[in-house]
């Protein structure tokens, strides 16, 4: 069975995120990258699924500029068998990266696909979803645990009041929660051999597909920063101010 | 908790732009690496020291190596963090392929050794060793030898260590009374060493002990040392460690810092003899010796910086925090406003970098050799070989200080032991007193490796630093910087003169003349990486406020620490006079 694994280039979860100026978006400008957190567990389950006989292949797929080629390597060195790079200069927004993916998955006829459940930068958590339901694959998202038995996969969702299990057909979407497996890191030896594995760059336009924006970016804005605090009298006063100037109770 | 965070874009700054190692693969064909697959290298090793090492440094300190019914027993924790350092390769970065290395290039394991050291010096000590016993065993071993030991020992499975001191024999080796002795066809070694660093542990499989030690026929002194191969454990026809050697741990030293690092009084041959193997010819050990000591010393200058990032990385997370008095508006100042504070953080900041950049300059000549002609090989030998006394010596030197600062930066707090960095104080002591402390340096710097050149060596670097005074001509605004470091390359170039002049008083003045030098060395790299800096900003390229810093950090530097070769320059010409004169009864009138 061959595993597609997608994997996307974010802000490194250790930066302190600064607003542009204008408010237009993040300052992406030399700050450092890294692989979505969410995604190295997706390329770790992809490993282990390999690592046991279960998967044959692993391919990782990620779309952006250039430098994407950086997390694919990572991906790489982690034990993917091969990469394919879709190299655009576009902000892409969740649909266009699902309509991308779709292309690749007909092209690519996976066995599974693992996403990330969501993105750390935009936190919107639908391309797993919207690829679900552009592809007409059954998902089985926000997984704990996948288990494939045969022509059928259990996947272990985190859900609000606990954990749901359900039985979907081959192949699926499956996407990642935080408890699906603790990722690994990529061993020296493994660096090297994955400067050899090979890694293909597509363009939107050889996928054939065409990008439309569904959505516009209007504003981002820091969240407040922390003021101060008082000292109150009384509980009285500490009540009194909850409730006519905080507004709170 | 202190804490630790790769310095990534100064070490790309230096490895891209100070040292161009992209040109220098492009010229010497090296398709496979570049500074970009440096940095793929050194995130994953920085992702590597977050997980197993930086939080265990503590660890270290608060319950050292025990001493367990003859055998030591490490760290808890640091013999997991060993394995897994094993398991992902870390220990073969730059060793040879032939022997299952990597083969990377030299300047990578600098950079990697930057952040084990940074991350946990104590535990970074055993594989840091480990290197050195495996150079002088790559130069000088039999292929027997190397056959059986090499390869486990480059991926670490085996740890290695080196066995020089002994409780008579510390800098003058000459008084080495441990025997090898032959018998049956086979070496026999009996004695005892001390400050055998990692001599002992449960972390690895065989612990393979490289022992300098004489034979009977040997002649006096230096010449009649041997170096052998003394394993923990003898091997099987396997080549598996089986039988145990007769050698032993017999105490471990209570010091004042790397408590995480055990510090072993070896014992060989208490009964039947410990089975010793040569290395290379008889009496040639003190030579095979200081092939390791070269590397091994650099990398003690890298753990002079590697903890002043790290403690200085503590004191500006500190400074940024704490609140002292507020202004007349009532806010809240913290103490990163104050001038003073300020002074002191970029002392570490400024410090820091042109350790960097000299430990990575150095670091990077023996790439530079193994890329160079055999006729040119001898060259960059001597480049090394300069560098190395004042890698070592004025890095760890000026280590003291700055860790020292970093603790004055957090006030009475950094005395004590919670916020961690009074560990950095205690860890850093050793750096200038071990693998020759900075008095050896000083004289090999001066004497050996000045005036017994005539100066050769020194003039040429004296050559490549006025290029850069006069390359500085191109730095707009750069004329205080350019003025300075001119008048620091005079007092270079006074100091060379004076020791030419007077080489018998050069033992008295050898210190001023490593301190001189290291400071020079700082400057003249410092300002290469204004003009480099500057390039950068007026093409619009690179991080624009990691660039600025960098010039700030130059001039910081340039007005701070490189004037100190004036002071060196003084003493050195002061000569020996006072040094000297005094009798020892007079060094004792006060009290006597």
């Amino acid at each position: 069975m061959k595993v597609l694994v997608t994997v996307k280039r974010v802000i490194d979860y250790n930066v302190k995120v600064r607003v542009k100026s204008d408010n237009s978006g993040v300052d992406l400008s030399n700050v450092k990258m890294a692989m979505n957190p969410f995604c190295e567990i997706a390329v770790e389950e992809a490993i282990r699924l390999k690592e046991a006989g279960i998967a044959t292949e692993v391919v990782v797929v990620s779309l952006g500029v250039k430098a994407c080629q950086e997390q694919l390597r990572t991906a790489l060195a982690l034990g993917a068998d091969r990469a394919i790079h879709v190299e655009t200069d576009q902000e892409l927004e969740s649909l266009n990266v699902a309509k991308l993916l779709a292309k690749v998955i007909e092209e690519e006829q996976p066995g599974m696909v693992i996403l990330g459940k969501q993105a750390i930068d935009t936190d919107n958590n639908q391309t797993g979803q919207m690829l679900a339901a552009l592809t007409g694959m059954p998902q089985g998202t926000f997984a704990s645990k996948i288990v494939v038995d045969g022509d059928k996969a259990l996947v272990t969702r985190e859900v609000d009041g606990g954990l749901q299990t359900v039985e979907l057909n081959m192949p699926i979407i499956a996407t990642t929660d935080l408890r699906l497996n603790e990722p690994r890191y990529a061993s020296l030896p493994n660096i090297m051999k994955a400067k050899r594995k090979p890694l293909v760059v597509k363009t939107i336009e050889e996928l054939g597909v065409s990008i439309k924006d569904h959505t516009k970016l209007l504003s981002v804005t820091p969240p407040p920063e922390r003021q101060g605090g008082i000292k109150v009298a009384d509980v009285a006063e500490l009540v009194d101010k909850l409730k006519n100037e905080a507004k709170v109770i | 908790m202190s804490v630790y965070q790769h310095p990534y874009k100064d070490v790309d700054f230096v490895i891209r732009h100070l040292l161009e190692f992209d040109a220098f693969c492009k010229e010497n064909n090296l398709a496979d690496v570049d500074t970009d697959f440096a940095n793929v290298i050194l995130s994953e090793a920085d992702k590597f020291a977050a997980k197993y090492l930086v939080e265990q440094n503590q660890q270290g300190d608060l319950h050292p190596a025990k001493l367990v019914d003859g055998k030591v027993v490490e760290t808890p924790g640091f013999g997991d963090s060993y394995n897994a350092f094993v398991e992902q390769g870390w220990p073969s970065l730059s060793a040879s392929e032939s022997f299952g290395g990597q083969g990377l290039p030299n300047l990578f394991s600098v950079a990697a050794n930057e952040i084990w050291q940074s991350a946990n010096l104590a535990f970074a000590l055993c594989p840091l060793l480990g290197q050195g016993a495996i150079s002088a065993l790559e130069k000088h071993g039999s292929e027997t030898l190397k056959a059986q030991y090499l390869e486990k020992m480059i991926s670490g499975q085996w740890t290695g260590t080196m066995n020089l001191t002994e409780a008579a024999a510390g800098t003058d080796l000459a008084a080495i009374k441990t025997r090898a002795v032959q018998k049956d066809g086979q070496y026999k070694i009996f004695g005892q060493k001390i400050f055998i660093t990692w001599g002992d542990h449960q972390m690895a499989d065989n612990i393979i002990h490289l022992v300098l030690a004489r034979l009977p026929d040997a002649p006096a002194g230096v010449k009649g040392i041997s170096l052998f191969i003394v394993p923990k454990f003898l091997l099987d026809e396997a080549g598996n460690p089986a039988a145990e050697n007769d050698l032993r741990c017999i105490s471990l030293e209570h010091k004042l810092g790397i408590h995480g690092s055990p510090t072993c009084v070896m014992s060989y041959g208490d009964n039947e003899g410990a089975i010793g193997y040569l290395v290379g010819e008889e009496h040639c050990g003190l030579r095979y010796m200081f092939s390791m000591m070269n590397h091994a010393r650099q990398g003690v200058g890298v753990q002079g910086l590697g903890i002043t990032e790290r403690a200085f990385q503590g004191a500006l997370e500190y400074a940024s925090q704490r609140v002292q008095g507020s202004d007349k508006a009532g806010n809240d100042i913290r103490i990163i406003a104050f001038g003073d504070v300020r002074r002191m953080l970029l002392m570490m900041k400024s410090g820091a970098e042109a350790m960097r950049a000299l430990c990575y300059v150095a670091g990077f000549e023996y790439d530079k050799k193994s890329v160079a002609a055999d006729e040119d090989k001898a060259a960059v030998d001597a480049t090394i070989a300069f560098l190395t006394p004042i890698v070592k010596g004025w890095c760890t030197e000026l280590a003291q200080e700055l860790v020292s600062l970093a603790m004055q930066v957090y006030g009475g707090a950094g005395y004590i032991e919670e916020a961690g960095v009074a560990q950095h104080v205690r860890d850093a002591r050793i750096l200038p007193i071990y693998e020759g402390t900075t008095g050896i340096q000083a004289l090999d710097l001066t004497i050996r490796k000045t005036l017994l050149d005539n100066g050769a060596q020194a003039t040429l670097f004296i050559e490549q630093i006025q290029q850069c005074v006069d390359d500085l001509n191109m730095l707009e605004g750069a004329g205080d910087l350019q003025s300075a470091l001119s008048s620091a390359l005079d007092d270079g170039r006074a100091a060379l003169a004076w020791l030419a002049e007077n080489p018998k008083q050069a033992d008295s003045v050898a210190a001023h003349n490593l301190q001189l030098w290291g400071y020079l060395l700082g400057g003249w790299l410092m300002a290469k990486s204004s003009i480099a800096a500057q390039q950068q900003l007026d093409k619009g390229e690179g991080d624009s406020e990691y660039l600025k810093a960098k010039l700030v950090t130059c001039q910081f530097y340039t007005e701070h620490l490189l004037v100190r070769t004036k002071a060196s320059i003084a003493s050195i010409k002061a000569g020996s006079e006072a040094i000297m004169s005094l009798s020892e009864e007079q060094f004792f009138s006060h009290v006597n």
